[in-house]
This record gives C-alpha cells, structure tokens and sequence, in this order.
C-alpha cells in the first residue's frame, strides 16, 4: 500500500501549472484534494510519472456569483469551503443541501470541487448536480480556455471531455428557472458513503402549473451521471399528479436505466431504489416550486 | 529517480526539517520519520479514519496526503493532545469513563475527528454524533459507548 515514485512538482500560479501539464502531457496527473487520486495510487491501481500539485494555488479557490444569478465556484474550492457558505446556502440551496452527502467530514475538509468533478465517479454527487441544473465547466490549458456542457463533459466510467493538459478552473452553476423546485435524495449504506442510488431533480412549472421542464439525474447506476430522459419526456407539459410522477419513476426505473449488481446491491434492488427516490424527489421539488415548505 | 524534497513542518508544537521522497505518505512520515506511532494506520486508502491527525486545525486523513504537501503546514498528532504528560485530554478522559474502546486501534482517529467536532457544537445530539464519527471504523464497540463518551467529554468541555 505505497504510491509508486513519481516526480512532484508545486506550482503556485496557474499559468506555471498549465505549462508543467502542458510539459509532461500524458504521464502527469492534477492533485488537488487527492481524496480519490491518492488511494488508486495507494493501491497501484494509478501510477502517474508526474505530480503537479494545485494546493498552493489560491487563486482556483473562490465562491463567486455569475451574472446569471447562478455561481461560480473555483476548482480548488473544498467542499467544506462550498458546505459552509453563507453564499451558497442562500444563493443555491439545491448544492447546499447536496455538500453533507459527499464522504466524510474529514474527506471534505480536504476534497475540492473541481477534482470531484474531473475525477467523474459514476456514484458521486458534484457531477450529477451539474448534470441536473445544465451546468458548464471552464477547461484550461497553455492553448486556450474553452467552456464545456456538463451534458458533454461525462463520458463514461471516470471518463471525461478533458484532454490531458487541460486542467478544471471554473465550474459554471446557472441559476435555477423561475417558478423551479429541486430536491435531492440518495440511499448509501452508511452517511457519507459512495450511493447506491443517488437522484436530483429539478422541476419548473408554467404560468398554468404544467410541467415545464423536468431534468432528472441519477447516479450510483450507470457508467456516469445520467439523466432519466425517458421519465424527463413523461412529464414534459403535464400536470404533475401523484399518477404523472408515478408513471416517470416507473419509466426511470425499467427503461432509463440498467444498473449493476455488486456486493452492495442488486440490480433489481437499484431499480427498486431509483422508482421510489425518484418519485421522493419529484414530490419534493415541485412542493418548492409551488413554494410549500419541505422537510426532507 | 529519487528525488528529494525538504520540508519544514510543525508537529504538536514542534518544528521538523526534514528531506521526503515525494511518495512518502504523511502518515508514514509522521509514523516513521518522526517516530510519533500514535497515528494508526488502518486501510491506507481513506476509508477507516485510522490515521486522522489536524492539518492546520481540521481533521483530515494522513494516509491521503503526500508527506511533501505538508511544507509550510501545522499538524496535531494524538501525542500532542493532553495538556501534560499526567493528564488525559477531557475526550480521552471520557473513552477512558465509557468504556468507548476496547483494542484501541481505532481511538486515536476517532480522538482527532471529535476534537474540533466538539469545538465547534459543545453539546451535539447523538444523530450529530453519529454523522460527525461516519467517517471512522470500530470494529470492538458497536459505536454506542463512543456515542456516550462524546457526550461525557462534551460535558467536561463545557465546563
């Protein structure tokens, strides 16, 4: 259980960090928290030749709003910074209420943003929130920066848009549609564990209280942070009756999705867990959006 | 190959210059290194909470960081906890009371996580408790007894 030898580099500007990965291209991996690099390395399951360390880059640390009302955070943001911010708990309490579910105490305080979402693990929560609200994140490298749609960003089993010299610098979180309610649930073995099923839901309603739009995502159940497209189309213009939600959950659960069996769950108990976290949520989000109070 | 990097790091008030191989995990370099073999080293790959120290004041695993990221750093160690070499810090005082340890293994992680876990709420309920210590492993107490200690050591600190 020791990490093979690699060389360490601590860059303390971000123009210095993208040089060094522009330098050593494939073999050179990004530390940030290092809370999921630093065990596969443990384990010898990575062993990258080069280190370029961002912890002593303040400059990627920030919670800032955008201009759309929505917010800004910096990749080397912790997620203690982001589970503590007066800001976000105001501005955004969909991802407010999101942080606690992320690991331990102890794995936040040194975990970041942007590293949860590189590192892309198909039971995390950070990328399915970004998938659920249509967020964007900012890549850099010594060629340039370019903005890329969460929906375009996952692709597959920690697989991701980035290329190998680009680092995360920015995440984009838009504001939420007006007349929107959102919600969050996930069954994990223990508090803090990866989920088993994971669902977020953001739901808008029209100026006559239809369905306008319902993004559905779900994690713990597929190659990446999905959205329930077919349950997402169920609902899309109709009154959301207990009936609506009930049919949504069920085409989530048999259609959207094909989960894994493991040690920790069967399939057929995934699916079990998506058809009711998925009807929770729904039920949750649009009580926020008809603006009732919700006790989750 | 080897390179070597040197670092100045304080420990429990006490500051170590010292040359690390970049790899050197920080709970081996407190272990080995600095030969404070109160840091427990259970799964090394940041699941048991074994090796939790305070890194500038927040709890965090030392097998999942690199000795080299802590230049310039303050850590804790359980060595550094009681006020004096006679007495117990109050947490240590009360896993001692309630019996909230049996092998010990697991203890000092368990010690380092609620330190500024109480600090910060001198009087938790026991769900708060509970999700404050989810990132810790017992395998002796079935949690309970700990449970109770974090209230008796919550007392002491209120007072």
């Amino acid at each position: 259980m020791k990490p093979p030898p690699f060389e360490y580099y601590a860059p303390t500007s971000l123009d210095e960090a993208l040089a060094l990965m522009a330098q050593h291209g494939y073999g050179a991996k990004a530390l940030a928290g290092g809370q999921s690099l630093v065990p596969t390395m443990n384990f010898r399951l990575a062993a990258p030749s080069v280190l370029v360390d961002l912890n002593r880059i303040p400059e990627l640390g920030y919670i800032r709003p955008a201009s759309d009302g929505g917010l800004l955070i910096g990749a080397m943001t912790r997620h203690v910074q982001v589970e503590k911010s007066p800001k976000v708990a105001d501005k955004y309490p969909l991802l407010h209420a999101t942080m606690p579910k992320i690991a331990h105490p102890q794995i936040r305080n040194r975990g970041t943003f942007g590293g949860s979402i590189a590192h892309a693990d198909p039971a995390a929560e950070l990328p399915a929130l970004l998938r659920a609200v249509g967020g964007r994140i900012k890549a850099q490298s010594t060629r340039g920066s370019r903005w890329i749609p969460a929906d375009d960003f996952f692709q597959g089993f920690f697989t991701t848009a980035l290329a190998e010299d680009e680092l995360i610098t920015e995440v984009h979180l838009p504001a939420l549609p007006a007349g929107s309610g959102w919600a969050v649930e996930e069954v994990s073995r223990r508090h803090g564990d990866f989920a088993l099923v994971g669902v977020m839901a953001v739901v808008s309603l029209d100026a006559s209280g239809r369905c306008d739009q319902a993004r559905i995502a779900l994690f713990g159940v597929g190659d990446g942070p999905m959205l329930a497209s077919t349950a997402m189309g169920v609902l899309r213009g109709e009154r959301l009756t207990d009936e609506a939600i009930a049919a949504a959950a069920e085409a989530a659960s048999q259609k959207d999705v094909d989960p894994p069996s493991d040690v920790h769950a069967t399939a057929a108990f995934r699916r079990h867990l998506v058809n009711v976290l998925v009807q929770r949520t729904l039920t949750q989000a649009i009580a926020r959006a008809t603006g009732q109070e919700v006790t989750a | 190959m080897s390179q070597r990097v040197p670092i100045t790091v304080r420990v429990n008030g006490v500051t170590y210059q010292r040359e690390v191989e970049p790899r050197l995990l920080l709970s081996d370099f407190i272990r080995h290194d600095l030969g404070l073999t109160g840091t427990h080293v259970g799964c090394e790959h940041g699941v048991c909470g074994a090796c939790t120290i305070l890194f500038d004041g927040q709890p965090v695993r030392s097998c999942l960081l690199f000795a080299v990221q802590a230049d310039g750093h303050n850590i804790l160690t359980i060595e550094g906890l009681a006020p004096d070499p006679d007495h117990l810090h109050p947490i240590q005082e009360a896993f001692q009371d309630a019996h909230a340890l049996q092998c010990g293994f697991c203890t000092p992680g368990f010690v380092m996580t609620l330190k500024p876990f109480l600090e910060e709420n001198p009087d938790p309920s026991d769900e708060e408790i509970r999700e404050a210590i989810s990132g810790n492993l017992c395998r002796c107490t079935g949690y309970d007894h700990i449970v109770d200690a974090v209230h008796i050591a919550a007392e002491k600190m209120r007072s």
